[in-house]
């Protein structure tokens, strides 16, 4: 697999991208996501907090637009907020994945032999592991919450990216340009970051996009679980959870968390399929 | 061939070994006193410390770590803290529902999976492709327990076909229990469908574009000829490796889906171990779970030789 | 056996084949006309792009669904265009057979050589399992692999590039076709091995009284290997007739051009080698004219108005230029450039 040597042009990049159907519309989902929760920071139709029994479980009106859940609490202001705890997990712990496994894999890439037998032989042990059982463990251990989700999310993560970084650095690190620079002299460190990061950049993003995703996925499930964000914090996971007991009187409740989740995951896996489409043509296969 | 074998025996076994190590260090050594968690924080020192020495938690790591590991030979894994009953005893009652559930949602991935992943590769880019295709993109944005919802909402709630949850046990014959882990069941495999569907297609449309298949066509195979008798089992290796990968999923989806329908299964023991502090069971479990997906990826493995020529010669 | 037989196995008449590239339709292939008689050969020679495979892949029906096939291909008088697919696999491997440039990846990595050798055996003569397993060895052991018994159940990464050519004729050969069709089937294999396949194929063909239509760019294996012959460039035959008559008396600038261009053993140190200026057309981009055109010493302006007709210049030997009375006027090597 070659990797092209120059990052695209921006211009040319931003009228391609605009022009492809998958980047428009995964972009216009994310950013829906991530606009709500930044709004959800000045203002939000309602308290998200605030618990108002004699308010619980209306239907949709002008003043709740989407109802109330058990304790009162209007639903649009908990998808919301609750986009925020979504994103938060997201980002950290797809920083996590990809600040561990990108280093792992670089140094993988560059030293050989067992250096990189070790490295590799430790994240196929982790994927052994995954975020629901890590989490889990980490809750029996430490206790649940966001720090614990994050944490095992993360944790879980890490090898995929050290797949992929080694896989392309490999790649990198055997074109002709860097045995010219081996041979001039240029330590592996020098090398690393000034020939074999750049050029594997865009196939970093499109795995951080799929991370993101799959981190989406398992921070919902783990708070439907109980062993996420914990209340008073609104989440996604834990609204699916409270609907589920209520499913025979309030059935929408257990319809909105779900549709807002999907969302939030397709948008990124359309965002993922364009960017690898954009980025480098030679990574996406006929989809 | 055996040699091969051999080797991957020996680093399933070193790999085993590891995850055992990391389990115990995480819970036992990491939660610091269990004792003093499971009498409570007012509890009397001495109250704590007659509870430690009885469940053994008062010995060095290292020999309550060697006291598992030589228990596991011998099936003997300890008494629950919670309720002083064997352990094997519990996780070996609450198996007979999640693994028939693991099995019952494997074979319908793989039936979707199979079927739409060949069914749209065959039909590239005409429209059941196209629309297949949107299914699966759907499908593996949701999450799994709340396609579970949606599924009791439609099937419990809606309709009254089946209940909303619990297990009906064995007892009343086979068909009564499987019709409990049938909506479960479903909402596993429609999400592990979508993904196993795309990697088929993939591969499919890989192999499609081989030279050999040229050759195929040119001996005069018809195309499904060439289909079933040259492209799948090539198309195979890399559906295989997803499958193995896709068990550690399915094993922590069995867990999440076991919450949603209240099925009494080694998910929910692990959880009602947890809020009962009741570590030994939760080591065990886990224990299990992490064995169940190295010892897959092993079968893979071994399967990737049986099927493949090349690889024997590779790496003896 | 009789390499005399009146009536033509292939009569190919104004082939065209449309494809669809990422630019939109390109028209790959235009106005090729042959005939081809049983057990004669037949060489397509030009570079890269020409149309030479595509049309290769016409005859089999092997073209992708989107391509557009125009004209007729008649074999033994059935027309072969519009055949739906199942009646062409009847004939595929059966009645025509080829084999491919890669030979490393021609054949099924899961499956035995023996067992890709019986396919066709299988499916067309409806042998055994038993009696094909014993014709693939005899095949094997006629196409010259050392101890066919033995290696019959091996598998294809067991063999080296120029067995695995071997193979493939092998199973080329199985169902005793009456036209072999040899896609560059040298070019990917080590020098020493090309003269070794080149005359395998040779004998197989003389012995069993096989048309073969070989196609190369290679004009020295053009030379020695097939008695008619046909430069393509651009999508059409630019010239064409008995190898022996084409060689000595080049009508076409492209063909005088490709010929030019070989590297002479023994020429003084420093001399340049000849080039044809210019690049090979994009299929999209083919003029309406003489594909040739841009880069021919003699291009007129009537040149580019329409594809000249192929001109009769004695012998069976075609020429399709408008200015072969000057092209062929005197020696090739008194032309510029």
């Amino acid at each position: 697999m070659s990797v092209p040597l120059r990052p695209s042009r921006a211009t040319g990049f931003w009228s391609r991208a605009l022009r492809h159907r998958s980047f428009v519309a995964g972009g216009a989902l994310v950013l829906l996501v991530l606009g709500a929760a930044l709004l959800s920071l000045a203002w939000t139709p309602w308290s998200a907090y605030d618990i108002d029994i004699a308010a619980k479980l209306k239907p949709p009106s002008s003043a709740h637009w989407l109802g109330t859940d058990v304790f009162g609490r209007d639903i649009v202001s908990l998808l919301l907020v609750g986009a925020r705890a979504t994103i938060a997990v997201g980002i950290i712990a797809v920083g996590i994945g990809l600040s561990f496994g990108v280093g792992l894999g670089l140094v993988a890439a560059a030293k050989k032999a067992w250096v990189e037998e070790l490295i590799m032989r430790m994240s196929d042990f982790t994927f052994a592991f995954p975020a629901v059982l890590s989490a889990i463990m980490l809750a029996a251990a430490v206790g649940p919450g966001m720090v614990t989700s994050i944490t095992a999310i993360g944790i879980f993560q890490i090898p995929t990216f050290v797949r992929v970084t080694r896989a392309s650095a490999n790649a990198i690190w055997s074109r002709e340009f860097v045995l010219a620079a081996r041979a001039s002299g240029k330590g592996a460190f020098r090398i690393t970051t000034e020939h074999v990061l750049p050029n594997i950049l865009s196939v970093l993003i499109v795995q951080a996009t799929i991370g993101f995703a799959l981190a989406i996925l398992a921070e919902a499930a783990l708070s439907y679980l109980g062993l996420g964000t914990q209340p008073p914090q609104p989440s996604w996971g834990r609204m699916l959870n409270e609907a589920q007991t209520l499913l025979f009187q309030a059935p929408s409740l257990a319809v909105y968390p779900g549709v807002a989740i999907a969302i939030a995951v397709l948008g990124l896996n359309l965002l993922g399929d364009g960017l690898r489409d954009l980025l480098d043509p030679r990574l996406s296969r006929e989809r | 061939m055996s040699l091969f074998v051999l080797r991957r025996f020996l680093t399933l076994l070193a790999t085993l070994a590891a995850a055992s190590v990391i389990i115990f260090l995480v819970l036992d050594a990491l939660p610091g006193n269990a004792a003093q968690m499971l009498m409570g924080a007012d509890a009397s020192p001495d109250a704590v410390r007659a509870l430690a020495a009885k469940l053994g938690l008062d010995q060095p790591l290292a020999y309550r770590y060697a006291h598992w590991i030589a228990g596991m030979a011998v099936g003997d894994l300890g008494n629950s803290y919670a309720y002083g009953t064997s352990v094997a005893a519990l996780i070996a009652e609450r198996l007979l529902l999640s693994i028939p559930l693991a099995l019952l949602s494997m074979a319908i991935t793989v039936v979707l999976a199979l079927t739409a992943g060949i069914y749209t590769a065959a039909n590239h880019n005409r429209f059941g492709d196209v629309g297949v295709m949107s299914l699966t993109q759907v499908g593996i944005a949701l999450p799994n327990f709340w396609f579970a919802i949606l599924l009791i909402l439609l099937f419990s709630v809606k309709l009254h076909w089946l209940a909303a949850g619990g297990f009906a046990g064995w007892d009343d014959g086979i068909w009564a229990g499987l019709r409990s882990l049938l909506l479960p069941a479903i909402s596993l495999a429609v999400v592990q469908a979508a993904i196993l569907a795309r990697v088929t297609r993939s591969a499919v449309l890989d192999v499609l574009r081989e030279d050999f298949v040229r050759t195929a066509r040119a001996k005069g195979l018809s195309k499904r000829a060439v289909l079933w008798q040259h492209v799948l089992r090539n198309a195979m290796i890399p559906v295989m490796t997803v499958m193995g990968l896709q068990f550690a999923n399915l094993l922590a989806g069995t867990i999440v889906i076991e919450n949603v329908f209240y099925l009494p299964g080694l998910g929910r023991l692990i959880f009602q171990s947890i809020a009962n502090r009741d570590l030994i069971v939760v080591r065990n479990c886990v224990m299990l779970l992490a064995a169940m997906v190295i010892t897959v990826n092993f079968v893979v493995d071994v399967l990737y030789a049986v099927i493949d020529p090349r690889i024997k010669v590779q790496n003896l | 056996m009789s390499g005399t037989d009146h009536k033509p196995l292939l009569e190919v008449e104004n082939l065209g084949i449309q494809l669809s590239t990422s630019r939109g339709p390109a028209q790959a292939v235009r106005e090729v006309s042959f005939v081809l008689k049983r057990g004669e050969t037949l060489g397509l020679v030009g570079e890269s792009g020409c149309g030479k495979s595509i049309t290769a892949l016409a005859l089999m029906g092997l073209l992708p669904e989107s391509a557009g096939v125009s004209g007729s291909i008649k074999l033994d008088g059935n027309e072969l265009v519009g055949l739906p697919d199942a009646d062409y696999c009847k004939l595929r491997g059966n009645r025509i057979s080829m084999i491919f440039q890669e030979p490393m990846t021609a054949l099924n990595p899961m499956h035995t050589i023996g067992r890709q050798i019986a396919e066709p055996l299988r499916r067309h003569k409806n042998f055994s399992a038993a009696q094909a397993r014993k014709e693939a060895i005899a095949l094997l052991d006629r196409v010259g692999l050392p101890d066919a018994a033995g290696r019959v159940d091996a598998y294809p990464h067991q063999f080296s590039g120029g067995q695995r050519q071997r193979v493939t004729i092998a199973i080329a050969l199985a169902c005793q076709p009456d036209l072999l069709i040899a896609d560059e089937p040298t070019t990917a294999l080590d020098v020493t091995i090309q003269g070794q396949i080149l005359d395998l194929i040779a004998d197989l063909v003389t012995e069993r009284g096989m048309a073969m239509i070989l196609i190369s760019h290679d004009l020295g294996v053009i030379a020695e290997n097939v008695r008619r012959m046909m430069v393509m460039y651009g999508g059409t035959v630019v010239e064409s007739g008995a190898t022996d008559g084409v060689f000595s008396r080049m009508g076409h600038p492209y063909t005088q051009g490709l010929f030019r261009a070989r590297p002479r053993l023994g020429a003084k140190k420093g001399t340049r080698l000849k080039t044809i200026s210019g690049t090979v057309p994009e299929l999209a981009d083919l003029p309406i004219g003489c594909p040739f055109a841009d880069r021919c010493p003699l291009v007129e302006s009537r040149c580019r108005a329409a594809l000249p007709a192929a001109i009769d210049v004695g012998g069976g030997h075609h020429v399709r230029c408008l200015r072969t009375d000057v092209s062929m006027a005197g020696p090739a090597e008194v032309l510029g450039a």
